[in-house]
């Protein structure tokens, strides 16, 4: 597998015979501020475009095709066309934390994408605590949605906000549950280590019936924490308007839907990378050509090919299932999906400890 | 390294906001009339303050979030070591998660988790 710290060095050290060390650290550090931002927005585009079509085909609709070939275009000019609506602050609203809702909204955003493992050697952010940080830093994003609802001084606003405070936090627990999970099987929370460890075989095949359950239940999960699918309560459109949103015009409605859409994507590469195996290409023990070949394929195709897989299976169920009320949201969560993932865990610590797992 | 790369990233998306507001400030048309800044309510005057009281039902599912929370805090330094402890290890975190799942039981028993 190639390993991009080789070019990430040579161009450290390139920097440094131009310039003193404190310029070339933070000539680096811009320059991975605009990849990660580039990055980001090309993601946006690409998921939002992906969505129509998905959508579209489940309802055995075209989706958008008049804009550019396929209509791939389509969601650029959106973008554009957000951007010279005015942004204005209603009446009545309480303005600082009306404003600071999409910063931190973007904030839990960036900080848990850039922990994503792109490729070897290609992580911005690998703590030795990589997997807890990743889940303390998503769950900042609670704090905007709940000060957006509060401060919009709209009664839809805060219904929509306060369905979401208790859908998200209800549901994260879940979720850490069951990446909790998959951590009692690596032994190691550093995202790196946990994708290093998967050579020889994806988490979610060596990891017995445990890790195919956690999977099931981070799925669900996940898709819950996005406020999609099933359990898009807090924005429902029927009854709520926008949800927590509803008072932002412009590009302060942008910033939420581009967080939405990047959380989607975010929940779907930490699935690929704690279950699926990251940047891993597939080796299958025992044929040697085939795992040659598979190791050909570059890794971060690899590892958008698996996020683009779980992208497909969470908006698979999206499209697929009505939406849920909200006593049935919070009880699927409280009487199911906690007992369960609690006893999946120490059946987890029961494999890892007698060593039953491959 | 890796905290200068923290620091890096929380500074890009603060500036990605602010760039992006200002970048639409400048290019998008302002006016002002005082419809436009009332909270939409799907058109008709609104009625009341919006800072109204909400079901306490929130709040119970809040409290026992952060039991459950503060217990993930807890259950992640014994995560990474299971394979080591051994079976002692193993009848300590049964005993633990024991006594949490009793607290989950007397909620459920005493009618937190509904929806009334």
């Amino acid at each position: 597998m190639f390993d991009f710290s080789i070019v990430t060095n040579w161009i450290h050290q390139w920097l440094l015979s131009l310039m003193p060390q404190g310029w070339a650290i933070f000539t680096e550090c811009v320059a991975v501020g605009i990849g990660i931002i580039l990055l980001y927005a090309l993601l946006a585009i690409i998921l939002i475009y992906m969505e129509r079509k998905v959508c579209a085909a489940f309802q055995c609709r075209l989706g958008p095709n008049r804009v550019g070939p396929w209509g791939c275009i389509q969601v650029i000019c959106d973008v554009l066309k957000m951007l010279t609506k005015e942004i204005f602050t209603p009446k009545g609203v309480d303005k600082k934390l009306y404003n600071l809702a999409p910063y931190m909204i973007l904030l839990a955003s960036f900080l848990t994408f850039a922990c994503l493992p792109i490729s070897k050697g290609l992580e911005v952010l690998d703590f030795n605590v990589g997997v807890f940080f990743l889940l303390a830093a998503s769950s900042i994003g609670v704090v905007g949605i709940l000060l957006a609802g509060w401060s919009s001084n709209n009664k839809f606003s805060i219904i929509g906000a306060m369905r979401s405070g208790a859908q998200i936090i209800s549901y994260e627990l879940s979720a850490g549950m069951a990446i909790l999970t998959m951590v009692v099987l690596s032994g190691t929370m550093q995202i790196s280590e946990i994708v290093g460890m998967q050579t020889n075989g994806w988490l979610i095949f060596t990891g017995h019936i445990p890790a195919f359950v956690a999977f099931i239940i981070y799925l669900i999960a996940g898709n819950a924490e996005c406020n999609r699918g099933p359990f898009d309560l807090p924005e429902a459109e029927s009854e709520l308007t926008a949800g927590y949103h509803t008072e932002y015009s412009g590009m302060g409605f942008g910033f939420f839907y581009l967080a939405e859409y990047l959380n989607l994507f975010i929940v779907a590469a930490i699935a690929a990378t704690v279950f699926l195996g990251g940047w891993m290409p597939l080796h299958i023990p025992g044929l040697d050509g085939f795992n040659t070949i598979m190791d050909y394929i570059p890794g971060f195709i690899w590892y958008f090919g698996k996020a683009f897989f779980v992208v497909f299976l969470l908006m698979w169920m999206r499209w697929s299932f009505p939406r849920l009320r909200i006593d049935q949201i919070l009880s699927l969560e409280w009487k199911y999906l906690v007992p369960i993932s609690m006893i999946n865990l120490l059946v987890m610590a029961l494999v890892v400890t007698f060593g039953w797992h491959f | 390294m890796n905290f200068t790369m923290l620091v890096t990233v929380v500074l890009t998306a603060i500036a990605f906001v602010a760039i992006v507001i200002l970048l639409s400030w400048l290019i998008s048309p302002h006016s002002y009339n005082e419809q436009k800044m009332e909270p939409y309510e799907c058109g008709i005057p609104t009625r009341g303050g919006s800072w109204m009281k909400f079901r306490v039902g929130y709040y119970l599912f809040a409290i026992l979030f952060l039991m459950f929370e503060v217990e993930t805090v807890f259950l992640f330094p014994w995560a990474v070591v299971t394979r080591d402890l051994g079976v002692g290890g193993l009848l300590g975190i049964l005993f633990f998660l024991f006594i949490l799942v009793l607290g989950l039981a007397y909620a459920w028993r005493k009618g937190a988790l509904k929806w009334k």
